[in-house]
């Protein structure tokens, strides 16, 4: 049997200090399983600026936390980041490590099970766990989205997996009496970072739109037909207060932003209401939505794909069905 | 300057649909195409190879049966100098972990014959496997630094460093890389295609094979389904809604109105 103890959350931080949604969303998840087994959940925290973040994890479920700081973590290397987070779980040996599955997750994650030569699992959308082995069912798609896959680490510790974020939510617990912070002091050779940022081209909308975290998302796809009638899209957003997706078809005809996209490529979310206006729904847009609680199409193809997901669908021509949804919907609101 | 491109072949899992009865995949009729994220990455070592084609060498490697090789070709015939098949029944099953390692130590083999390389390309994911881990795990394996993400990539003049663009959540981001490095490519666009001259050329061309015999040193514990340490214990697929209410009538206006009701019986506004 393994001795390893102990569920571990890497956080991921903004560029303020504070945490990210995803590592918060995965704290909660961690606790339920860990108060199964009476272990600890440990917030494992990188970054030259963590105080905010720690406020955060204490919030949101960790027992405890782990704060590696210091100027060498200002700005994301891999090699800089895994070495960190090898070193303590070398020390500490967790039995599971939870990941976000950002695109900072994805990167950092292989490179420290390759390191500790454990499994990881990828991408994961649900989790389950046996209690005697203290074993974790990861649940996560392949295949474009078309086959679902449950996956164990029987014989390696640390078992780790990245997990979509928004699958899960955040979940407040009362703060625990014993919640330590154990600050670590890690240094990395400067000549041994091998890559450097020249150019930040931040993506004037990433910050701004965030889908992850939205309750109501009303999407348009290549059916808009044009990039000007996005705004019938934007409008039912406004009155729903809602957020504005697309599928990759919009993003690459240049009608709309990247950080707007759904998708295997694009963000997961999982809102409460998810509406799809002009979206065939291939397999690779379903992949970042179909978690959502309810889902609407818009579309004139009956045969299109979306309805297979859809609660509600209506067959028919956007142009006329959007803008009188919109209207419906602020007369109802008074709006 | 040589690089190793490392190629994937896939089922085309965009033309995959799923039995809504029998609940499994239907594979029957779906073409196998070179990884759509290989593709890329092998473009973008094809042009830096039009940049200086004296200079630059590419080599594809990949593991998988042996009807990989007709994907191999197809790699030739858009112009890499050299393909390799790592193929053996003793690798069968081998997850992100074991893949990475025996691409490992298939390349050491493979720069005997072709000299040590410079930079290993790779696609961000397969879109069978989906995991996005190979390449990470490869570098790590190898020792290399990893630049992920990457849409772009230009060399400096005495290709000692590459500037690479990378596409992340944030936004797009530019590094400067030190080579030796590994890259991962994320599109999937701009590819370019075969001369029917090279296509023929191709048809008859070498496809080197290496085998578990060749891999001298090779750890027995880390190879194959018994030596991954993931294992995927069940699959099945994903439900399919088949309750939901969609509205079909051949006037807009009633058709609306139904479907208005309907949203709003279920509160949805
Ligand atoms: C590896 C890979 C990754 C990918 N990642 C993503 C991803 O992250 N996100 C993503 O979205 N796609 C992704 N794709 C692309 C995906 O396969 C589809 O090409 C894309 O989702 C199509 O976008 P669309 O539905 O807007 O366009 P289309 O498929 O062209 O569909 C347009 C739809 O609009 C309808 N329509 C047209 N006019 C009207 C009208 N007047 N009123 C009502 N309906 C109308 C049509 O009936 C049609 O169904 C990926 C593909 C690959 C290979
Ligand atoms: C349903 C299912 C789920 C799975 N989930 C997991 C999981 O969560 N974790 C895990 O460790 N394994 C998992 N596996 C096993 C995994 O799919 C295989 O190890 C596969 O060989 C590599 O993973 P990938 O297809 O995801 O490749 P990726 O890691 O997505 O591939 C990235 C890049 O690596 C290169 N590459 C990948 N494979 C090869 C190859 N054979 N030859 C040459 N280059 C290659 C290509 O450049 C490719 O673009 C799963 C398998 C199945 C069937």
């Amino acid at each position: 049997m393994f001795e390893n103890k102990n569920f571990w959350v890497y956080i991921e931080t903004k560029e303020d200090g504070s945490a990210k949604n995803g590592g918060l969303e995965l704290l909660g998840q961690a606790r339920e399983m860990v108060d199964q087994v009476d272990e600890e959940v440990i917030a494992l925290i990188i970054g030259n600026n963590v105080d905010k973040a720690v406020e955060q994890v204490k919030k949101y479920g960790a027992t405890s936390a782990i704060a590696v700081t210091g100027d060498v973590y200002s700005e994301y290397n891999t090699d800089v980041y895994a070495n960190a987070v090898v070193e303590n779980v070398k020390e500490y040996q967790p039995n599971v490590i939870l990941i976000s599955a950002t695109s900072l997750g994805r990167d950092l994650g292989p490179r420290v099970a390759g390191r500790l030569a454990t499994g990881l699992t990828a991408d994961c959308t649900s989790l389950g766990f046996e209690v005697d082995k203290k074993e974790v069912q990861w649940t996560r798609p392949a295949f474009g989205g078309n086959l679902m896959a449950t996956i164990i680490c029987a014989d390696h510790r640390p078992q780790m997996g990245t997990v979509r974020p928004g699958v899960f939510e955040r979940k407040e617990y009362e703060i625990s009496p014993n919640f330590e912070v154990i600050t670590k002091d890690i240094d990395f050779p400067q000549e041994k970072i091998l890559s450097r940022i020249v150019e930040v081209i931040v993506d004037e909308d990433a910050d701004n739109v965030d889908l992850e975290g939205a309750e109501i998302i009303v999407s348009g796809g290549r059916g808009l037909g044009k990039p000007e009638n996005f705004k019938l899209i934007e409008e039912l957003a406004e009155v729903l207060g809602g957020t504005v997706g697309s599928s990759r078809a919009a993003v690459d005809a240049g009608w709309i932003s990247h950080a707007h996209q759904v998708g295997q490529t694009g963000k997961t979310v999982g809102p409460k209401l998810y509406i799809a206006c002009g979206i065939s729904g291939q397999i690779q847009h379903l992949a970042g939505m179909s978690g959502s609680d309810v889902i609407i199409a818009i579309n004139k193809d009956e045969n299109a794909p979306i309805f297979t997901v859809a609660d509600y669908g209506i067959v028919g021509d956007l142009f006329t069905v959007v803008p009188k949804l919109t209207e419906r919907i602020k007369k109802k609101k008074n709006l | 300057m040589n690089i190793l491109v490392c190629v994937k072949q896939v089922p085309d899992t965009t033309e995959i649909r799923i039995d809504p009865v029998k609940k499994t995949l239907i594979r029957d009729g779906v073409p196998s195409i070179l990884n759509t994220f290989d593709a890329f990455a092998l473009e973008q070592a094809l042009q830096l190879k039009d940049k200086n084609p004296a200079n630059v060498k590419i080599v594809v490697a990949s593991m998988g049966p042996k009807q990989a090789e007709t994907m191999l070709r197809d790699c030739l015939a858009v112009g890499a100098n050299s393909a390799y098949l790592i193929t053996d029944r003793k690798f069968g099953g081998s997850d992100t972990y074991a893949t990475s390692y025996i691409l490992s130590k298939a390349m050491k083999k493979i720069e005997e014959e072709e000299g040590s390389f410079d930079m290993i390309f790779c696609g961000k994911q397969a879109i069978d496997g989906d995991t996005a881990q190979v390449g990470p795990e490869l570098a790590e394996h190898l020792g290399l630094h990893q630049i992920t993400y990457a849409i772009n990539i230009t060399l400096n003049e005495d290709n000692t460093t590459a500037l690479i663009t990378r596409e992340v959540d944030e936004g797009k981001i530019v590094v400067e890389a030190r080579i030796p490095v590994l890259v991962t490519f994320t599109k999937t666009d701009d590819l370019r295609f075969a001369s029917i001259m090279n296509k023929m050329k191709s048809k008859k061309a070498e496809i080197k094979e290496i085998n578990y015999e060749d891999l001298e040193g090779i750890d027995d514990t880390k190879i194959g389904l018994k030596g991954s340490p993931t294992r995927v214990v069940k699959s099945f697929t994903p439900d399919v809604k088949t309750d939901g209410i969609i509205i079909r009538e051949d006037d807009p206006n009633e058709a609306f109105e139904k479907f208005a009701e309907e949203l709003e019986k279920a509160k949805l506004y």
